[in-house]
């Protein structure tokens, strides 16, 4: 597999245990107390929606609903607030996916961009369907920031699949 | 995938297909959501996930705790005496009251019980840590220190050193939910303390608190202070809650809007005190009677106390 389709570039097989490493990591990211900030992405759906794109066998629907409940405890919300939202990600970005890595990473997180807002949007929608107050707009700003992290996160997320750029002639792999 | 891959598709098992799951995953999330708002019945699930992310989410707030420790360490000397200088005068101001209270209250007591009235239930509790503010953007709740290791229970009422900052929702093994007073709708049975009025005070979602059901010539001032009316059973009667700070007469309504804003520091960080469960109120007497004097606040507060032990 390539970074993008078009490249011509050929990385090495994805580490189960990284997969299972960085979801671990963002949801520790979420946790932090910065996640009180004003515009701080929801890395969660960073991550998960990378991971659906890339590796759609691997990480789906199942991980999503698995960590939405955790973070559905963790947060204080009502259960399947985040699961609901991250399952929705997770199916869309993996439909998107054989389309999504033919563009370059500029505009892959123009297309990711939309996704990310509607995860934040559904849950949104369901606490307002059910009296919940509005958050306010800086709700929202999250996920743009997210949007422009998309492009330093794919360069983390698949430096371990990077080979070398000199290779020994003997040892093709 | 669609370029190479190293692992051969399954051409032959491939579980079933992304729709379904969809569909099965989507139905399972809404079904929790709304078992979880409308019968608050997954507490069991909530708590056993509780127990396992509660210690990674307290190991995630050190970084935080400790800048906050390191700079109290840095605090200069100077400041840290004239705080001390702050609370010796402040105590000597209020040693006067303190001193006489314990008076006080045993003349209470005697003379209550010379009139044969019921004793007034004394205030105690456990001191609890605010750890962090959930994340939740739709709520404001804080979660302390202590939970049913400690015997909280959901219900119990939180103060700190000023008034009422909110109550007890939710309970896990290590520490507890505190829903603050001025989350959206969250109810407490009040008392102007200057008129003697009865009524509920709401949360309004944006740190301020309504005063709700009030006849639009109802006899409230700017600066009412509002304490607990202990109507309800779970707070005791006296605490500071709210003062008025507008109030919108508007002959439209037959309502007036009546804004407060809380006495205690709701959105302060700190220590808060878990007050005691109350004694079970005694039992209330047959409807009949108690539709006769039906009057709209009396209805605003039975509607509180149902809502308080459905929510709780």
């Amino acid at each position: 597999m390539q970074p993008t389709f078009s490249s011509s570039r050929i990385l090495l097989p994805v580490r189960p245990w990284f997969i299972f490493f960085s979801l671990i990591a963002a949801t520790l990211l979420n946790f932090l107390p910065t996640a009180h900030w004003p515009g701080m992405p929801d890395w969660i759906a960073l991550v998960l929606c990378f991971w659906s794109v890339r590796e759609f066998r691997r990480v789906g629907m199942g991980w999503a609903f698995l960590l939405g409940l955790l973070m559905d405890v963790a947060d204080g919300s009502v259960l399947g607030q985040h699961c609901f939202a991250y399952v929705l990600l997770a199916y869309i970005s993996a439909n998107l996916s054989r389309r999504l890595l033919w563009f370059p990473l500029l505009q892959q997180a123009l297309q990711i961009m939309p996704l990310l807002l509607a995860t934040q949007l559904v849950q949104a929608l369901m606490r307002l369907a059910v009296g919940a107050d509005f958050p306010g707009w800086g709700y929202f700003v999250g996920p743009l920031i997210a949007t422009l992290l998309w492009i330093p996160a794919t360069f983390i997320l698949l430096l371990p699949q990077y080979r070398p750029v000199e290779q020994n002639p003997d040892r093709p792999i | 995938m669609a370029g190479i891959d190293h692992a051969p598709p399954p051409f032959f098992k491939r579980g079933p297909a992304p729709l379904a799951l969809l569909t099965f995953y989507i139905a399972i999330s809404l079904a929790l959501f709304i078992v979880d708002l409308r019968f608050r019945s997954l507490n069991l699930l909530r708590q056993s996930i509780a127990l396992l992310v509660d210690p990674v989410q307290r190991a995630a707030q050190t970084p935080g705790s400790l800048v906050d420790y390191a700079a109290n360490y840095l605090q200069g000397m100077q400041a840290l005496q004239q705080e001390n200088h702050e609370l010796k005068h402040a105590q000597l101001n209020t040693a006067p009251d303190l001193q006489r209270m314990l008076q006080l209250e045993t003349e209470n007591e005697r003379l209550r019980k010379l009139l044969a009235v019921k004793e007034r239930e004394k205030a105690g509790g456990q001191v609890a840590q605010i750890l962090y503010t959930a994340r939740d953007p739709f709520s404001r709740k804080v979660i302390v220190d202590k939970g049913q290791q400690s015997g909280i229970v959901a219900g119990q009422p939180a103060i700190d050193e000023a008034g009422v900052v909110g109550q007890v929702t939710r309970v896990f093994p290590f520490s507890a939910e505190i829903t603050l007073i001025t989350d959206k709708d969250q109810a407490v049975p009040v008392q102007i303390v200057r008129s003697g009025q009865r009524s509920v005070v709401f949360g309004l979602g944006n740190g301020q608190l309504e005063l709700r059901y009030m006849p639009a010539n109802a006899d409230v001032q700017v600066g009412d202070i509002l304490v607990t009316s202990g109507l309800d059973g779970v707070y005791l009667p006296g605490f500071p809650v709210a003062r008025v700070i507008n109030i919108e007469r508007d002959s439209a309504y037959s309502f007036a809007r009546i804004f407060c804003a809380p006495v205690a520091g709701v959105e302060n960080f700190g220590e808060i005190m878990v007050l005691d469960p109350r004694q079970p109120l005694p039992p209330a007497p047959p409807e009949s009677g108690s539709r006769e004097s039906g009057a709209s606040s009396d209805k605003a507060l039975l509607r509180q106390k149902k809502r308080a032990t459905k929510g709780n």
